[in-house]
Formats: structure tokens, C-alpha cells, sequence
């Protein structure tokens, strides 16, 4: 579903973020992406995301290699991808109702489909009821939540979250990756970016190892916890 | 891949949101919508001036009327003989002969030289004959036609024709018309300007919004499609304006002219906004404000890609 072939990105500034990436993430999988801050992780989700190109070798997504994508199908690209930013990236002048709706509306779904999908995608991460409120009403753990409903709510294959616990107790972080979980419990294709290696520890995903750049290593760490579907 | 229905929803969507982006800062509309309705009212007055100048000065304008004079000495009945021969003739409307007599006892009334045309021995004054050319019938060929076919009769001292002062006032107001158009494109591309930096800070203010559009799957037509509705109704609103300042002003002119036409024995009335007029500036302010939205949006809606 995602797969790199010895991907390197080289900014502007000249600065290579990583070289010689190179994974596979199978449909329907949980991979955590792991690694210190600066080893790459953000990168790595926005060759995903196509927020950035490859400088170098080929990020394909959903069966279509980013690289070559004309500009004009980057909307319908990303439109198939849920992305969960650390700093939630919610429009803090607007409700939470259009601010989970945005996806929807953007690709030009009926407005009478609005209502029963935003309250259904706010039901799964357990906010169903503030839709009227507006982002700084709600608690740091809620606007995470949604920012995730928000990335699911046009029901992506690919959901890619950068960082989503980091502002996160431990409970609260424990919370929001179920919730991660679940979704890719129902087939969705999931990759979490985080240093939280308690979580990774607990969750029993395999883990990509970013360090410098580079892939150290693919822990294929198997497990099994309570609720989780084999792989 | 969209059905019409789902299209025209998001064009209602898009375009109510820029009708509610307006009333939630209701001053700065009002400043923006008020200069472009300045900018579009100057050259709607300026046009209407220049039909009211035209309606007003059209019945005499138009109709160019001869002054045939006799030499002095003709006989009246000879006069009289030649005008009824006049009047046969094709192309001409009326003659209406003025007799020596009568013009005398005219400016003498009239001029108050009345002491010293008593010094004067008889009449110095010529008989008259006014033709006027039937409509259709005036153009300066056969205006030239008829004024040789008067200057064949021996009798005729001079033929006249007020034609140059007619032409005079065609070149005024050729100049005024030509005054308008240089207006109202000057004008024009000033209220280009002032929608493209309109939208030009709207969409610096609503960056944010931008990026998370385009980051969730927004197309490039979908970000702009509010913009160049916000454009298009600035324009639109600024023509209402300005046909609602034209219009007052017509309301508070109108009295005054028609006092004026009174004093001058006309009985014009002074022409409002027409319809035509106020639909086309409508539709050319609508036009106007789309282009300038959508020069402002295509250069500065490209550089706003989302950074994670």
C-alpha cells in the first residue's frame, strides 16, 4: 500500500533529510515509524502525504507513484489519504462540525450526507455532541481527536499520523491510539510517527526504525494483544 | 464524476459564503463596495448628460432648417407664387413665408433699434422664405439639392443654412461621448484594481484555512470558486450604488432642468437611468469584479501549498 524504493529528499536548503529509504507496507497493516527527532520521520510522511516529492527513487501510495502525479491530481491523491498532524492543523474560527466536514465538502459531497457523517466519524473517536463548539473549547486530547476524525471521515485507505500523542498524557496518548487501531481493525492502512516507545512496546505493531536518515532496522515485533487482529 | 445538482449546490454554497463573508464585516464591504460604485457612477452620469444634451437639443438639431432671401424689391405676390412652387417640391416639409413688413415690425419690437430704423427710409429688410426639409430628407446631399434648386431663382439673393452650429454641437458632444468612454475604461481598471487587492488581503488573511483546504484535498478551482464570488458581487453591489447615486442625483436635477427647459419655451423632461443601461452596468460591474478576483487569486492563490 506504501512502498519506498531507496527514497532520498534533499530540501532547498541542501539539507538531505533521509537517502536510501526503502519499505513496504502491506493494505491493511498498523506500522509504527520511530526514530529521534531529525532522523527523518516527518519526511517520510510527507512524501506520503505528497506534501513533498522524492529528490530521488519512488514513493508509491495507493498503486501511484508520487513523483510523476501531475499537479492537477494532487486534490483527488490526497483526498484518498487521512493525514492526523501533531499540531492538529484545525481552523480554530470554525466550529468542530466544519472542521470535520471540510474533507467532505471539499470533494463535493451532499450536504444532506454531512450531518450523519461527521457525527458518525466524531462518534468513533468519542466526541458525538460537540460538534457546535469551537476548537479552543475543547481540551489539547479533544482537538487531537478531532483532527482524527477529520482524516477518517471521507473513510481513506491510507490514515498517516505525525507525532499524534506528543502533546498527549499517557493516558490520553493511550486513548488516541486505540483509536488508530481500531481503524485499521475495519482495513485501514495505517502509519503512526512517534518516539513514544512505551506505546510502540504496548500496541505489538512492527516499527520502522528511522536513524540519520537511514532505515536501522524493521521490528517485526509480534505480540499479540487483546483486541488487535492478526496480521 | 459530479452530477449538476452536486455542482450547482457547491456554486450556491460557494457563493452564499461570500454573501456572509461580506455582512460579517460590513464596514470594510461598505468602503470597498462604495469606492468601486464612485469609480462606476462618474462615467453613468457622464452618460447621462450626454443623451439628456442629446434629447434636449434633439428636435432642432436634427432638423436643419433653410433661410431663403429674396432680393429687396421682389415683390410679395412673386414671393408667394415661388413658395407655393416650393412647397410641391419633394423633400420639403413646410415653408412659411416672412414678409419685410412683418420682419420689421418684429425686430422692431424685438431688438430696441426701433429709433434708428426710424432714421432708415423704408424697409432695409428683405421677404423671407423658412423651409424646413422633411425628416428623412436631410441629409447634406440633398440638403445641398435643395439649397441649389433656391438659388436658381433670379429673385434670391442668399441661401442659408443653419447647419454649422448643428455640427458645432455633434462635435461637442462627439467630444463629451469620447470624454465618457476614456472615463469609464480608466475607471474600469481602477475598480480591477481595487477588487484584485481586496482579494489580495482576503486571501493573505485566510491563509491558514487555504493550506488546511488544499492539505485535506481541495482542488485549486475549489479554493478560488469563493473569491471570485466575493469579486463578482463587490462588482455588482458597486454598480447598484452607483446607478442608486445616479439616480438621486436625477431625482434632485430633474426639478431644476425642467424650470430651465421652461424658461427656454421647451417642455423636456430630464431622461433618468434607462433600464438598458442599468442592466448593462450591472452585468459589465459583475464582469469586472470576477476578472479582477480572479487575477488576484491566480497569482496568489498558487504560492499557498500546505506545509506539515
Amino acid at each position: 500500500m506504501i512502498r519506498f524504493e531507496r527514497v532520498a529528499k534533499r530540501y532547498p536548503n541542501g539539507r538531505e533529510a533521509i537517502s536510501g529509504v526503502s519499505f513496504d507496507v502491506q493494505r491493511g497493516e498498523m506500522v509504527f515509524l520511530t526514530g529521534r527527532s531529525g532522523a527523518g520521520k516527518s519526511t517520510v510522511l510527507k512524501l506520503i502525504a505528497l506534501l513533498e516529492r522524492p529528490t530521488r527513487g519512488v514513493v508509491t501510495v495507493n498503486g501511484q507513484s508520487t513523483g510523476a502525479l501531475p499537479a492537477r491530481r494532487i486534490p483527488a491523491f490526497r483526498r484518498a489519504i487521512g493525514v492526523v498532524f501533531q499540531d492538529h492543523k484545525l481552523l480554530v474560527d470554525r466550529p468542530v462540525f466544519d472542521n470535520v466536514a471540510l474533507p467532505l465538502v471539499v470533494a463535493g459531497t451532499p450536504l444532506r450526507e454531512l450531518d450523519k457523517r461527521v457525527r458518525a466519524a466524531l462518534d468513533q473517536v468519542g466526541l458525538l455532541g460537540k460538534e457546535r463548539l469551537l476548537p479552543l473549547e475543547l481540551s489539547v486530547g479533544e482537538q487531537q481527536r478531532v483532527g482524527i476524525a477529520r482524516a477518517v471521515i471521507s473513510k481513506p485507505a491510507v490514515l498517516i499520523a505525525d507525532e499524534p500523542t506528543g502533546n498527549l498524557d499517557p493516558e490520553l496518548a493511550l486513548e488516541v491510539m486505540n483509536v488508530f487501531r481500531r481503524f485499521q481493525e475495519v482495513g485501514t492502512t495505517v502509519m503512526v510517527a512517534t518516539h513514544d516507545m512505551h506505546l510502540v512496546r504496548e500496541f505489538g505493531k512492527r516499527e520502522i526504525v528511522l536513524e540519520g536518515g537511514h532505515v536501522r532496522g524493521v521490528e517485526d515485533v509480534q505480540v499479540p494483544t487483546i483486541g488487535a487482529a492478526p496480521a | 464524476m459530479t452530477g449538476p445538482v452536486t455542482w450547482l449546490s457547491r456554486h450556491l454554497q460557494a457563493a452564499l459564503g461570500a454573501a456572509g463573508r461580506l455582512t460579517r464585516a460590513p464596514l470594510a464591504t461598505l468602503f470597498t463596495v462604495g469606492v468601486i460604485g464612485l469609480a462606476f457612477a462618474l462615467p453613468l452620469g457622464l452618460k447621462l448628460f450626454v443623451d439628456n444634451a442629446r434629447a434636449a437639443t434633439g428636435d432642432f438639431a436634427n432638423a436643419v432648417d433653410l433661410s431663403v432671401y429674396f432680393r429687396i424689391g421682389t415683390p410679395l405676390e412673386k414671393v408667394e407664387q415661388l413658395a407655393t412652387r416650393a412647397r410641391a417640391r419633394a423633400g420639403v416639409a413646410t415653408v412659411t413665408v416672412i414678409p419685410a413688413d412683418a420682419a420689421l415690425a418684429e425686430f422692431r419690437q424685438y431688438s430696441g433699434f426701433g429709433a434708428a430704423l426710424d432714421a432708415i427710409e423704408g424697409n432695409p429688410l428683405p421677404h423671407v422664405l423658412a423651409v424646413r426639409p422633411q425628416a428623412g430628407a436631410d441629409t447634406p446631399p440633398q440638403l445641398a439639392k435643395l439649397q441649389e434648386y433656391f438659388t436658381s431663382w433670379p429673385e434670391v439673393e442668399l441661401v442659408q443654412m443653419d447647419i454649422e452650429w448643428v455640427n458645432r454641437f455633434n462635435a461637442i458632444l462627439e467630444v463629451l461621448r469620447r470624454t465618457l468612454l476614456i472615463a469609464a475604461a480608466v475607471l474600469g481598471l481602477g475598480v480591477l484594481a481595487v477588487v484584485g487587492n481586496t482579494i489580495r488581503l482576503e486571501i493573505q488573511n485566510r491563509r491558514a484555512e487555504i493550506e488546511v483546504t488544499k492539505l485535506v484535498g481541495g482542488s485549486n478551482a475549489f479554493v478560488r470558486r469563493p473569491f471570485l464570488y466575493t469579486g463578482t458581487l463587490y462588482g455588482l453591489l458597486g454598480a447598484l450604488l452607483a446607478c442608486a447615486i445616479v439616480y438621486a442625483a436625477t431625482a434632485v436635477l430633474a426639478p431644476a432642468v425642467a424650470d430651465l427647459a421652461r424658461a427656454y419655451g421647451s417642455r423636456f423632461e430630464m431622461l433618468g437611468v434607462s433600464p438598458r443601461d442599468a442592466l448593462r452596468l450591472l452585468g459589465g460591474g459583475a464582469a469586472l469584479g470576477w476578472i479582477g478576483a480572479w487575477l488576484a487569486a491566480a497569482r496568489h492563490l498558487r504560492s499557498i501549498e500546505p506545509q506539515a
